[in-house]
Order: C-alpha cells, then sequence, then structure tokens
C-alpha cells in the first residue's frame, strides 16, 4: 500500500453518504454513513451533530455487523403448532397473516376489556408512539423499560429539583471546579459524558468518583472512594450533615429558591401536621406551589408571607404562631433529620472513613462559596427582581443506576438532590443544569386515570398509562384501593412507579393478579434472558400452562430485530428492522437529545432499503391502529389517515389544531415555526438538510436559574413546553410524600391505603430523606450471604444487542465475577478459578478474575454478556454460553413472602424501581470433577427460518464486494 | 523532517474501544482489503486489529489505579522490524516517517513479529500478509475530505481526545506542545528504537483546604442564632462599678 489511493475512490463504485441517528446504544449521536455501492461502509460521528460533535464510541463504529449480522430476523413467523414455547420452532408466515391473526385478537379484546392487552417495550425511543397507541386501545397496561432501569434517579430528583439527570440535565463540566461521579458504571451518558470529563480533567478540575468498583469511567478519577453497594444514602446524608454543621450551605439560594425557609405544622394533633402552613387557602387548581406559604421573618420575628418585601427569614428555629400553631422551618427539619447522621455513624455503614466523609463536605462546601462564577448575563425572576448577572457554585455531580437500582434509592437520590440543592447548584453555572422540556412542575402534570372506570370497551384510556401523582388520590386504583394495572404501578404498594413496573409484569400475569390477560406485545426486551429477575422461573411461566392445557399468558406477541432468548417464548415473531433502515424521532414527546441551552430533537432516516420482509415496528403499530379503527389513526368515516409512520409524523398532532407534533422543528406550513405550528409538508426533508437535528438556542438570560426565571418560564408557557409560568421551587422537604404518610395515619379524608400497606406507606413516604437498609438485604441471611453482587454494562457493549456483533463480542467474549483477592485468599480461590456464586434464590457457576479496583465486600460482573445456547444465532459453541453468565438467576423479582402471605415486588417501595442491586452472595470454590462450564445451561437454539443459517469458519468483511 | 505520531493521553482515556472498532471499520474496506474475523459466531472469535487497548491494575486497594492503555505500532524512529525484512516489504516512508508494509511484497514470514518488541504487528491468516497500523494513510492525505477530518479514524472517533495526531518533530504541532507540557515519554526506550507515538501520563488533581476556610465571619449559620433579647437578670459589673 502505497499512499491515498482507495479502493474508494477508484472509478465504477458508487459511493453515497448519509446522515442520521446512532442507536447502538440510547445516546443517539449524529452519525454519518458511507456506502458503497448500497453496502455500509463507513460510518462516523457526525461533525456538525450538537450531541457528539463528531466522535464515535465502540459500539457506534460497529453499527456495520449489526446490519449484516446473522441474528437477523427476517420473516413473520409463528411458532409451529405442538411445539412448545421456549423450543424456537417456527414457520414462516406473511405479514397479512401476521396482521390478520393480531387484529382478530385484539379487536376483540378492545370490544371486552382492552386491559387485557398489554404492551411493554424495552428501550424504544419510540415512547411517544408506543404511549399514545396503548392509551388509544384503551389500555393501562403499558410501560417502558424504566422502571427496571432507573426511574429512581427520575422520581427522585424530578420530586425534589424538578429535572433529573441524563436526558433531562446534567453536570455543567465546562464551568465545574469538583465533579463528584456516584454509582455510574461505564454508560449512561455516553459520548457526551467522556466528552465532558475529558475536557473537565484538562482543564484541572478534580474528579471524584465514588463506587464499589473501579472501571471505565472511574479509572481517570483523581480520587476514587470505594463504597459498600445501597448505602450511598448514608453518605449523602452524613455529607449534608456536615456541610449544615459547618455552614457551609448557600443560604440565599436557600432562602430564595427552595423550600427551606417555609414554615411547617409541628402540631402533631392536626390533621395538617407535616403540611405547610398557608397564608390562605384558595382551592389549589393545576399542578403548581401556590405561592401562599409562610417564612418566619428575622427582622419582624413573625410570619410573613414568603418572598414578601423587605423581610429575611430564618432557616432554622422554631415558631408560634398567632393562633397558638407550633411551627418550624422545613431547613430546621432537614437539619434535625441529619443530625443523626454524623460522619462515624456514615463511616459504619458505608465503609468509607469519617474523615475522608469531612474532607468531601469541605471540598464540596469550601469549592461552591470561595470559587464562585459570575456570569453577566443580566436576568429577571418570577418575583420581578432583576439581577445583573447569573451565579454559579462550580461543584457538579452525576449520578446513575449505582444509586438508583436499590430499594432504598428514592431516598437516597432525593439526598442527593438535596445535597446539589444546599450546595446552591441548581441550574447555575458549575453545577447541574435543566435540558428541555425541563424543569416541569414538581411533580409534572400528566397524570394517569384515578379509577378503573378510566377502561371501557372500545374507547380510549381516559388519562396517561404513566404520570406523576401529586397526592394520594392520583392513584390509579379502584374502590377497595387495589391496583387497575396489571404491573401494580400507581397502586399503593408502588404509588410513584411512574414508569411502571414492566419487571413485575409477566410473574402478575402469570399468576393472575390483580387478574388475567389475553395478549402479551413485547417490543425490543429481552424478558427471557437480561432484562428480567429471576430468569430460570420466568422462562418457566412464559411455558406454563393450566390444568386445561391452556398457556396461563394465552398469547405473546415479540416484536425485534434479532433472534433472541425472548422471540423462542413467542407465539408470533415480528421482524423489525436496524436503525439504519428506518425513520425514527427523539421527539420531545418522549426523551429527546436536549442541550443545556436549549430543546434539541432529532431524526432517523433511512440509510438502507430493510433487510427481507423487515418492517419498521412504528408502521406495524400505524398499520394494526387503522386496522382496529382507533380513533387517532383514522379519520371521521373510519377509513385510515396515515400513509405509514413519516405520514403520521408529519401529521399528527397532539390534537386537532394543537400544532404540537412529533417533532418540533421547522413547524408551520413553510417551516418557519418551531414547537408549536401546524403540519409542515417538508419537515423530514428539513430535518435531512439539517443534519438530522433541530436546535433551538435560547437567548442567554433564559438559560441559567430555570425554575424561577421569568423570562424562560413564560417562553416556556408561550411555547406549550409547560402549563404554567409559576416558580418551580426546590423541594428540600416533600409535601407531596408527607400526604400518602397522612392517609396512611388515617388523618386524611381522600384515598386510603389498605389497612396491611398503612407501616409500609407511613414508614417510606417520609418528607425528609432518611437511611435504611434495602428491603432484601433486611431479609437476608447476611451470615450465610455476607457479598453484595453488582453488575455494571461495559463500554464497548449495550445492554444484550451486541453479542450477535462480530467485533463487538471478541473484546467481550465471555464475563468474569469480578472479586478482590483478599476475598478469594480467604476462601481458597485463585485467580481464574472455577467457582459458585450463591444466593437465597439460586446459583451459578462462573470464573473469578482477581481484581484489587473492587471493594472486599462486594463482587461484580459485565451484565448480559452471557448468552443461552444458540440464542442471538450464535454457535452453541460460542464463549457466551460455556464461559458467559447472567447473575439475573441469583435476583428475584419479589421480595420474601411478607407477613400477610403477600409477596411485594423486589422494588423500591416508593417508586417501584426494580432493586436489581439488592441481592446478597456467597461465593465458594467449584469441585475439580464439576464440568468446566458455566451453570445453569439451557437447551441450544437452532436458527429461526430467514436466519443466515451457514455459519461462515471466517469473515473478511469489505464494503461493495458484492458487485 | 517529518515524523507522523499519535499522541495518546492516559490522563484521560476510559478505555472505550472507540478507536479499537473505529480503525477496524474504515480499514477492513480500505486499500489494503478485508481485515479478517476468524470464528465470528462461534468458540474463540478472534480477528486482526490494528489497535487494541489494554486494560491493567496498578496498586493495591484501595490505593488501586486502573490504567487503560491504548496500542498500536508506534512508528520508530529506527524500527527493527525493517531490517529483518527479507523481502523489503517493511518500510519506513522517508517523507513522513510512517512505518507500512507492502503487501505486494510480503510473503508472512512472521520474521517482524518477532523483532517488534511491542507486539503489534498482527498476520492476517486469510491475506497472509502482515498487518497493522498505518496512520490511516488512505485517510490523511486524501484531499476529497475536508482537512480537519485528514487524520487516522482512530484519532476522529475519540470521544475523550485522547488520542492527537501531528508530527513529532514539528516543535509547534499540537503533538509536540502536548509532549513537552505533559512530560510525554515513550515505551521501553532502552531498546533504543525511538518510538514515534508518545503516551502522556496521569496526573492528579488535588484541592488544598485551609482550616481558616471552615471559620468565616460570614458563615450563614450566624444568621440563626437568637439575638439577646431585654436585660439580663441579676447584676452586672456595669450595676456595681463606679470611680
Amino acid at each position: 500500500m502505497a499512499g491515498p489511493a482507495t479502493a474508494a475512490t477508484s472509478t465504477n463504485v458508487r459511493i453515497e453518504t448519509k446522515n442520521t441517528t446512532c442507536y447502538m446504544c440510547a445516546c443517539r449521536c449524529g452519525i454519518r454513513v458511507t456506502l458503497r455501492d448500497g453496502e455500509v461502509r463507513y460510518i462516523e460521528g457526525n461533525p456538525d451533530h450538537p450531541l457528539n460533535k463528531g466522535v464515535i464510541c465502540a459500539k457506534g463504529a460497529s453499527g456495520i455487523m449489526k446490519q449484516y449480522s446473522p441474528a437477523r430476523l427476517t420473516k413473520p413467523l409463528k411458532r409451529k403448532e405442538g411445539c412448545d414455547r421456549g423450543a424456537n420452532q417456527f414457520e414462516a408466515i406473511s405479514w397479512e397473516e401476521a396482521f390478520t391473526i393480531m387484529e382478530q385478537r385484539l379487536k376483540k379484546i378492545r370490544a371486552t376489556d382492552p386491559k387485557k392487552f398489554a404492551l411493554f417495550t424495552g428501550r424504544d425511543q419510540m415512547q411517544a408512539l408506543t404511549g399514545l397507541f396503548a392509551k388509544q386501545f384503551g389500555t393501562p397496561n403499558y410501560a417502558a423499560h424504566g422502571g427496571f432501569c432507573s426511574v429512581n434517579m427520575a422520581a427522585g430528583m424530578i420530586y425534589t429539583i424538578g429535572g433529573s439527570f441524563w436526558e433531562f440535565g446534567g453536570p455543567d463540566l465546562d464551568r465545574a471546579k469538583l465533579f463528584i461521579m456516584l454509582g455510574t458504571a461505564e454508560d449512561h451518558h455516553s459520548n457526551p459524558m467522556k466528552m465532558a470529563i475529558s475536557k473537565f480533567k484538562r482543564s484541572g478540575g478534580k474528579f471524584i468518583s465514588i463506587n464499589p468498583v473501579r472501571t471505565g469511567y472511574s479509572a481517570i478519577a483523581d480520587e476514587w472512594v470505594p463504597i459498600k453497594p445501597g448505602t450511598d444514602g448514608a453518605l449523602l446524608l452524613a455529607l449534608i450533615h456536615e456541610i449544615i454543621a459547618q455552614g457551609l450551605y448557600d443560604r440565599d439560594f436557600l432562602v430564595q429558591y427552595t423550600n427551606a425557609a417555609q414554615l411547617v405544622n409541628q402540631d402533631e394533633a392536626s390533621n395538617e401536621f407535616g403540611m405547610f402552613l398557608r397564608a390562605e387557602i384558595p382551592h389549589e387548581e393545576g399542578c403548581f406551589d401556590p405561592q401562599n406559604k409562610l417564612w418566619w421573618d428575622r427582622h419582624s420575628d413573625k410570619a410573613v408571607i414568603t418572598h414578601s418585601e423587605g423581610t429575611d427569614p430564618r432557616l432554622m428555629g422554631a415558631f408560634t404562631l398567632d393562633d397558638g400553631t407550633a411551627v418550624k422551618p422545613s431547613f430546621q427539619l432537614l437539619q434535625e433529620r441529619v443530625e443523626q447522621y454524623t460522619p462515624e455513624w456514615a463511616e459504619s455503614v458505608t465503609g468509607v472513613p469519617a474523615d475522608t466523609l469531612r474532607r468531601l463536605a469541605h471540598e464540596m462546601g469550601i469549592t461552591a462559596r470561595d470559587q464562585k462564577i459570575e456570569l453577566p448575563i443580566a436576568w429577571t425572576d418570577v418575583w420581578g427582581k432583576d439581577h445583573e448577572t447569573v451565579t454559579g457554585n462550580p461543584v457538579a455531580f452525576h449520578a446513575m443506576r449505582g444509586l438508583a437500582a436499590h430499594s432504598n434509592g428514592f431516598h437516597s437520590i432525593r439526598a442527593l438532590s438535596i445535597l446539589m440543592t444546599v450546595l446552591g447548584t441548581i441550574d447555575r453555572p458549575g453545577g447541574f443544569r435543566h435540558k428541555a422540556p425541563f424543569p416541569r412542575p414538581i411533580p409534572p402534570c400528566a397524570k394517569t386515570p384515578r379509577t378503573p372506570k378510566a377502561v371501557r370497551p372500545n374507547k380510549p384510556l381516559e388519562g396517561m398509562a404513566l404520570g406523576w401523582p401529586a397526592e394520594p388520590d392520583d392513584l390509579f386504583v379502584d374502590d377497595e384501593g387495589q391496583p387497575v394495572r396489571i404491573d401494580k404501578a400507581f397502586s399503593w404498594e408502588y404509588p410513584l412507579s411512574v414508569h411502571g413496573m414492566m419487571h413485575n409484569a409477566i410473574t402478575n400475569t402469570w399468576r393472575g393478579d390483580p387478574y388475567k390477560i389475553d395478549t402479551l406485545l413485547i417490543f425490543m426486551a429481552n424478558m427471557a434472558w437480561n432484562s428480567t429477575m429471576n430468569t430460570v422461573e420466568v422462562r418457566k411461566m412464559l411455558n406454563d400452562k393450566d390444568s386445561n392445557g391452556e398457556y396461563k399468558i394465552p398469547y405473546i406477541i415479540v416484536c425485534d430485530a434479532f433472534q433472541s432468548e425472548m422471540t423462542a417464548y413467542a407465539d408470533l415473531i415480528l421482524p423489525d428492522t436496524t436503525y439504519l433502515e428506518r425513520h425514527d424521532v427523539m421527539s420531545m414527546l418522549d426523551r429527546p437529545i436536549s442541550e443545556f441551552d436549549g430543546p434539541v430533537d432529532s431524526v432517523r432516516i433511512p440509510v438502507l432499503p430493510p433487510t427481507g420482509e423487515c418492517k419498521p415496528f412504528q408502521d406495524v403499530l400505524i398499520e394494526i391502529g387503522s386496522r382496529l379503527k382507533l380513533p387517532v389513526f383514522v379519520n371521521k368515516d373510519g377509513s385510515r389517515k396515515y400513509k405509514d409512520y413519516p405520514d403520521f409524523v408529519i401529521n399528527y398532532e397532539t390534537e386537532p389544531g394543537s400544532g404540537i407534533g412529533f417533532l418540533a422543528g421547522w413547524r408551520g406550513k413553510g417551516g418557519e415555526k418551531f414547537m408549536q405550528g401546524e403540519p409542515n409538508p417538508n419537515q423530514w426533508q428539513m430535518y435531512e438538510q439539517n443534519n438530522c437535528v433541530y436546535h433551538y438556542e435560547l437567548p442567554k438570560s433564559y438559560q441559567y436559574m430555570r425554575n424561577w426565571n421569568k423570562g424562560y418560564l413564560e417562553w416556556a408557557q408561550r411555547h406549550r413546553l409547560t402549563r404554567y409560568a409559576e416558580p418551580i421551587l426546590c423541594h428540600l422537604y416533600s409535601e407531596v410524600l408527607q400526604q400518602f404518610r397522612l392517609a396512611a395515619e388515617g388523618k386524611t379524608t381522600g384515598k386510603q391505603p389498605p389497612d396491611r400497606l398503612r407501616k409500609r406507606i407511613a414508614t417510606y413516604f417520609d418528607p425528609l430523606p432518611f437511611y435504611y437498609e434495602p428491603l432484601e438485604t433486611q431479609l437476608s441471611d447476611k451470615q450465610k450471604y455476607p457479598l453484595n453482587a453488582i453488575t455494571q454494562r461495559p463500554m464497548a457493549m449495550y445492554h444484550s444487542w451486541d453479542s450477535q456483533n462480530a467485533w463487538l463480542r471478541q473484546i467481550h467474549t465471555h464475563n468474569y465475577l469480578h472479586i478482590n483477592p483478599t476475598l478469594g485468599r480467604q476462601q481458597g480461590i485463585s485467580d481464574g478459578d472455577w467457582i459458585w456464586v450463591e444466593s437465597m434464590w439460586g446459583k451459578v457457576r462462573c470464573m473469578c478474575r482477581f481484581s484489587e479496583a473492587v471493594e472486599p465486600g462486594t463482587v461484580w460482573t459485565w451484565n448480559a454478556i452471557g448468552k443461552a445456547a444458540g440464542a442471538w444465532n450464535l454457535s452453541p459453541k460460542a464463549n457466551e454460553s460455556r464461559k458467559g453468565f447472567l447473575l439475573n438467576h441469583l435476583i428475584s423479582e419479589e421480595l420474601p413472602q411478607d407477613e400477610y402471605g403477600e409477596r411485594l415486588s423486589n422494588s423500591d417501595p416508593v417508586t417501584g424501581q426494580a432493586g436489581w442491586y439488592d441481592v446478597r452472595v456467597r461465593i465458594y470454590k467449584a469441585d475439580e470433577n464439576e464440568e468446566q462450564i458455566t451453570s445453569p445451561q439451557f437447551m441450544p437454539l437452532d436458527p429461526l427460518p430467514g436466519e443466515t443459517q451457514v455459519r461462515k469458519s471466517w469473515l473478511g468483511y469489505f464494503a461493495g464486494k458484492k458487485k | 523532517m517529518t515524523q507522523l505520531a499519535l499522541v495518546i493521553d492516559l490522563n484521560v482515556c476510559v478505555g472505550c474501544h472507540a478507536c479499537v472498532t473505529s480503525c477496524k471499520e474504515w480499514n477492513t474496506s480500505g486499500s489494503a482489503g478485508f481485515m479478517s474475523d476468524d470464528r465470528p459466531y462461534g468458540e474463540n472469535p478472534t480477528g486482526t486489529f490494528f489497535n487494541r487497548v489494554q486494560s491493567f491494575e496498578v496498586g493495591e486497594f484501595p490505593n488501586t489505579e486502573v490504567v487503560h492503555f491504548p496500542k498500536s505500532c508506534l512508528h520508530c524512529e529506527d524500527p527493527p522490524c525493517v531490517p529483518v525484512c527479507p523481502t523489503g516489504a517493511s518500510y519506513k516512508r522517508p517523507e513522513d516517517g510512517i512505518v507500512l508494509v507492502d503487501y505486494d511484497k510480503c510473503i508472512g514470514c512472521k520474521y517482524c513479529t518477532w523483532a517488534c518488541p511491542y507486539g503489534v504487528r498482527e498476520i492476517d491468516e486469510h491475506q497472509k500478509v502482515m498487518k497493522k497500523c498505518t496512520l490511516c494513510v488512505d485517510r490523511i492525505y486524501d484531499e476529497s475530505l475536508p482537512e480537519s477530518e485528514r487524520k487516522p479514524a482512530c484519532v476522529l472517533a475519540c470521544p475523550t481526545s485522547a488520542r492527537i495526531f501531528g508530527d513529532v518533530h514539528d516543535p509547534n504541532s499540537e503533538a509536540s506542545v502536548a509532549i513537552d507540557e505533559a512530560g510525554g515519554y515513550t515505551l521501553m526506550p532502552e531498546w533504543g528504537t525511538k518510538p514515534a507515538n508518545h503516551y502522556l501520563p496521569r496526573h492528579r488533581a488535588r484541592i488544598r483546604i485551609h482550616e481558616d476556610e471552615l471559620v468565616r465571619a460570614d458563615n450563614p449559620l450566624k444568621k440563626e442564632t437568637e439575638r439577646p433579647q431585654g436585660p439580663v437578670e441579676g447584676q452586672t459589673l456595669d450595676d456595681v462599678t463606679s470611680w
């Protein structure tokens, strides 16, 4: 090879370059795809895209091997008569037959009892459409993967500061001086986080990682603070303790922008105990905080309405109102709460030395106070006060599933949000910053129905399938207080389960609790493998029959682009396209890719035609919706309204004439409007001409302090991001939670919890954060099972998708259980030995790897590298199934039976977040005579009709070679 | 004289493998033909890569460092792989210092692999030729690309911009400045190979807290302390002293 003369530039080849959006993970980077003679030559980051600015990750750069994977499904398939689910015996059918089957079945369900149809989806990026479809069908049984992913992060933060990490906000590392990352593995957020950390380190900031394991991002941290899993709440509460004790909190910020100074009723006999005092009690309509609370003014030494001119409230103390009511500011209650959480106490829980905790608190507090940033940006607050500058306290945080995936995660994350608030870092430079459509009211306005009457034959669901309860009356329960949804979300068991509880959907359906359903449609979620807890038992449930020989889950439809452990359990398989073959929208109605400086949404535009008979799932939903005559998909005369998904995206409006649709950019007839405007027939072309992305940059004065920024809030209201332009005060003290507690104590007139749940609600709906041991840990024999077991995802793999990828699987071909050498030596185990890892629920045989980068009480592995033999069309001998393993076999979806004989979900009692990381295990050496193969093993799956049957012994990919 | 090279910043590399697969992706359909993968969907898959990331741990818990270490041909100034090549297939380009293999001359004898102290050459079992990093020689001079994209694929991909490409003989190049400022070093200099690629070391940021920073007149706790209310009970010096 001698120089630039490349095959790509030689004659007689057709080179095309097209922009679209990546989907090798959930990050949604802009990509540029080069084709040679119609085959993918190269996928690179789009330099003109605001999210990734030209970079790409290991997954994104391996998209070629996803596109041409032999695991691709290419034909609709029907389970062969007489063959069991799981046996993977299918026959190819036509799309027409598939649609007819679904139409007949779903029509009947909808005409009788729509809730007997359930739709659950994985990390689908199209919840705007899937949610709409479920609502139009009339079923409440819809959710995506959030409940088993990171709903604690969303709920804990949104119920406290009106925004959350990742899509909805993040650390401003451009200006931060100190960055603390907790419980974050190697992803969430992917490329933008990598770019930001690198820039941050190069500008001299200090990066602290608090994590039981040091890998990935943590590897380049300036300080690693190893912590025991599930104890982050204790650490955060001790940090708050020390910051308050030293006076390192931002008093002005707390007074102006939070409910810290608001007076709370302390009259224990009162039904209003724990509620804020109100100057007047008008009927409180809408979902915002009316400005009618009280402060105790330092100057006049009496109660005044908050934010009154010339007043300065006390944050601490105990006072008595004229009518004799005892009151305290909520900050006083916070201070009393954290009094017990000393650094010494936290050391005993977290394993982090008290001196380290104190130092961390001082570093945070002093950096926030003494390295203030003043930006010359004038803005006006909602109370009408003009500010010459925007101030920032440059301490930033990021956290993800390490905090979230514990049954105490909601309160840990409340504690984190409160720590960020007392440091004065919310939507300020160098701290946490929101991304549109956040901040939203606490909680946001969207609500589920409140009664089973909202589910009616042949009618759409009255309300949203998922919402944000603000009070007990918002729960989606029947007159007896029992759940309406199959997953029991929004019930007294898990009141704030705002992302649903997909992890319980199959078990509940199988058991018929709270009721039986007919058809389960699963899109892109591997519920027979790594996306389910208790994998072995759940696989049995999927194939279980009643005494009449009928399946307990009568009909299962799975739509996916790849053959997997899950497709094996389907009755009907629908072949989806890859991301390179379809239209998609990263919609403002779902989770857009907004930046700190303003709203951003984006699209995928196909760069290749669908493979085989693959059909985008969106087109499938629109086809079914049209056949079933669901109102939004048909005209008044019942005729089909939308040709396909691209047509739908352009022309659908949330209600006729609302001007709000799936895409926010280039609305209006000529594309002259944004956020709101009539449909634009050329909207797709305009996205295509603009790197597939629409980015509106807010005026500088609207970019900060958005919870209280008059200009921004009015802008957001004008552009229909929010209903109200009212201030969004941070909830140090949560009256929302207190209302549930009062209901549990029988002090309210509205909905009441069933008696068996009163104690649970009263305990966990604490208006202030507190630390408790995760629920499963409380119920585990910690002598027998002394270790915590956790998983994380490597940067080069996303969920279970990539084991079919010939390049990525060479990076992670199988996984080990990583253990600290001290632990290994105690157990007589050597590096690389075969060992058993066992919980109270099951055991797994695997190989261990010694690591000094894990705290000795924790063992961990990469998630979803292990595969069932033959799944994903890998050879049954592939390392993924012989040496790879899944920790899910050790994790239950339910807790042990409680005193009422009930098995509650292994989840956070507030939000229903799956407690993945609460499992306790022990390890011991496998007998030398045992087979050196992971256990359990499963019957190998054969390739499906339409999959590539020939297993090449080698591959030499060269784009466009075929011609 | 120009010596093109990569400078890899270990202070920001998070070991994501973006450089590994973007390299494979660019090169497999490149001018030298495919980069093969054996048993791509079977047991023990293995393939040709020009660039790999090794991760290792240093120190004992809790003082553990985890280092991600991307490694590819270092384009030595005195490359030991060149003189051992019996056919002259391995050569160093005088104009830019890139070490290349001419596949038309390579007979796959692997002498160069044995000579390379860094283990960065990989035989392609199906083309029977020795392969290695070319610094994307088929990209960096391609005038059909915008100038900002005339860089090796791994450099463009790297999310942490841990890979800096440039002329290490030009003291003003971004690469030379980075080596100079951060104390860049080469691998195993004792072998006398003078690798052109450099690595930038880890450095640790610290925050120094002074004790007096915790004692401040404007401590907000002071605003919460009660002011004295009215006269105190009993005598004071003021009541009983007069002269």
